[in-house]
C-alpha cells in the first residue's frame, strides 16, 4: 500500500528535477530498489503506472534495478549474500546479520524529451 | 565525469547522438520548436542523472524534527503496531505512570489514525495534550505531519516560551533571540513524546518522523510469529514490547520463541515483556524511558553511519588480509 506514496515521492523527484532542468516528458526512467528495502517491485510499478497519466511520466518506460541484498554477519566476520531480512548466514547459519547493502531505493536517472 | 555516458561535463546532462543540441545552451529546454518539430536524425533525448533517495524529502524532514526534538529536550518515540495491540491503553497507564514516578517530565502524544479523534480523546482524559492527525487514505505518518503536529503541541509552545524568558532574562539586547542553541537540556529528558503510528506492521517501518527510537508493540493475542511475518518492522525497531502478557495463561504462545524470532530479524532488539492492565512489567518501561541519553546514544546513529562504519571495517580487514598474504 506504501508504494503509491512512494510512487508520488518518485514523481516529486521528477517534477522538481523538471523545475530545475526543464524537458517536456520522461521517455526512460531508471530506478532501484533493492532486495530488502521494503518495497514490492510489482506494487510500485503498478503504482507509477496509475499516477503518471497527465504527469510528465505518462508514456515512460520503467526500469526497475533491484541489488541484491547483503549483511555482516557477526560470528563469521565477514559480508554474505540474503535475499530477505529472515535469511540465516549461509555460512554459519546464525541470524546475527546486520544487513549492509540492497536496502536502497533511489531514483537512477532519466531520459527525457 | 559524467557515469551515465562517460562524458567529462560536470553537470546533469548529456548531449545525445545529434551534435546540433546542446543541452547547457538552454535552447533545448525553453526553445519552442526545438522540440516539437520532426527533424530527421535530429533526436533531443537526453539523460538527467538523479540519482535521489525516493524518501529523501521525508528523511530531509525527519532530520529537522530531530534537531527540534533535541533541541526542545524531548524524547520522540515512534510506537508502531498492528491495530488492536493496545497502544493507547499501554499510553494511558504510562501517562498515569510517568505522574506517580516522574512528575516533571512533561509528556505529550500525537495520535495517528485514518479517521475520528478516540485516541487522542482517551489522551486528553489522562491530562496529557494530545493532537490527532488523520492520514485520511493515507497507511502512515510522514515527517511533515509530525512537524506539523509537534507545532500545535502545547508542550512545544511552553518550551518555546521558556526560550523567550530565557533569552529575555540575558540577551536583553537580543529580543528576538529564538536559537535552538539549548546548553540548558542537555541531560535527562524533560519531556516525552509519543508518536503513535497508524495501526499498521508493513508501511511505518520505512518512514522516518525524526524519531529517537522505533518501539514495536506485540500483544501476546497476536501470535509468537509476527516479527517473522513483518520483519522490516522489527528490524527497524529499537525496541519490542511484548504487550498483554496477563492473558498468557489463557493462550498457547510461546514468549521464547517469540523473543528468537524478533532476534533473528533484529539481533540487537531490546525486549520488554509487560501488561498495560494489570502494571506487571511497567517499571521497566518507566525506566527505558527515563534512561539518560547517553545510554540511547548507539541508537541515534543511523543506518547510513553504521554501514559506512561497517564497509571501514571490512575495508580494513581486507587490507589485513592482502598484507598477510
Amino acid at each position: 500500500m506504501h508504494e503509491l506514496s512512494l510512487a508520488g515521492g518518485i514523481l516529486k523527484v521528477l517534477e522538481q528535477t523538471r523545475a530545475r532542468d526543464p524537458f517536456e516528458r520522461v521517455t526512460h526512467l531508471r530506478l532501484e530498489a533493492g532486495a530488502l528495502c521494503g518495497v514490492e517491485i510489482s506494487s510500485l510499478r503498478f503504482a507509477l503506472q496509475a499516477i503518471a497519466p497527465d504527469t510528465c511520466l505518462e508514456g515512460a518506460h520503467i526500469d526497475i534495478d533491484e541489488p541484491p541484498g547483503s549483511a555482516w554477519c557477526l560470528p563469521c566476520g565477514q559480508s554474505v549474500a540474503i535475499l530477505t531480512r529472515l535469511d540465516p548466514c549461509p555460512l554459519c547459519s546464525g541470524h546475527q546479520l546486520q544487513p549492509t547493502g540492497g536496502t536502497e531505493l533511489r531514483v537512477v536517472d532519466m531520459q527525457v524529451v | 565525469m559524467c557515469v551515465v555516458c562517460g562524458c567529462s561535463n560536470t553537470g546533469t546532462s548529456k548531449p545525445d547522438s545529434s551534435p546540433e543540441v546542446h543541452p547547457t545552451t538552454g535552447d533545448l529546454h525553453f526553445g519552442a520548436g526545438a522540440a516539437r518539430v520532426s527533424v530527421p536524425g535530429l533526436t533531443q533525448q537526453r539523460t538527467i542523472k538523479i540519482e535521489e533517495d525516493v524518501l529523501g524529502a521525508n528523511n530531509a524532514v525527519a532530520t529537522q524534527n530531530r534537531a527540534h526534538f533535541a533541541a526542545h529536550g524531548v524524547r520522540a518515540l515512534n510506537l508502531v503496531s498492528s491495530p488492536g495491540s493496545g497502544k493507547t491503553t499501554l499510553l494511558c497507564a504510562t501517562i498515569h505512570a510517568l505522574k506517580a514516578h516522574a512528575p516533571d517530565v512533561a509528556v505529550a502524544v500525537i495520535e495517528g489514525d485514518q479517521q475520528t479523534s478516540f485516541d487522542a480523546d482517551r489522551i486528553r482524559a489522562t491530562g496529557a495534550p494530545a493532537i490527532q492527525v488523520n492520514t485520511g487514505k493515507g497507511c502512515h505518518l510522514d515527517a511533515p505531519m509530525v512537524a506539523q503536529a509537534f507545532a500545535q503541541l502545547a508542550t512545544h509552545e511552553h518550551a518555546h516560551e521558556h526560550e523567550h524568558a530565557h533569552a529575555h532574562g540575558h540577551s536583553h539586547d537580543d529580543h528576538h533571540h529564538h536559537g535552538h542553541e539549548h546548553g540548558h537540556h542537555t541531560h535527562a529528558p524533560q519531556s516525552l513524546l509519543f508518536i503513535e503510528n497508524v495501526g499498521n506492521l508493513v508501511c511505518p517501518a520505512l518512514w522516518d518522523l525524526g524519531e529517537e527510537a522505533k518501539v514495536a508493540i506485540l500483544s501476546v493475542t497476536e501470535g509468537e510469529d509476527k516479527p517473522l511475518k513483518y520483519p522490516d518492522m522489527f528490524a527497524a525497531a529499537q525496541l519490542m514490547i511484548l504487550n498483554k502478557i496477563d492473558l498468557l495463561p489463557h493462550l498457547s504462545f510461546d514468549v521464547t520463541r517469540c523473543k528468537d524470532y524478533a532476534r533473528r530479524v533484529n539481533p540487537g532488539i531490546t525486549i520488554l515483556e509487560l501488561s498495560a492492565t494489570t502494571g506487571e512489567g511497567m517499571q521497566a518501561w518507566l525506566d527505558w524511558l527515563l534512561d539518560e541519553p547517553a545510554h540511547h546514544h548507539h541508537h541515534h546513529a543511523p543506518d547510513d553511519a553504521r554501514q559506512t562504519r561497517i564497509a571501514q571495517l571490512e575495508a580494513e580487514l581486507a587490507q589485513l588480509k592482502a598484507e598477510q598474504a
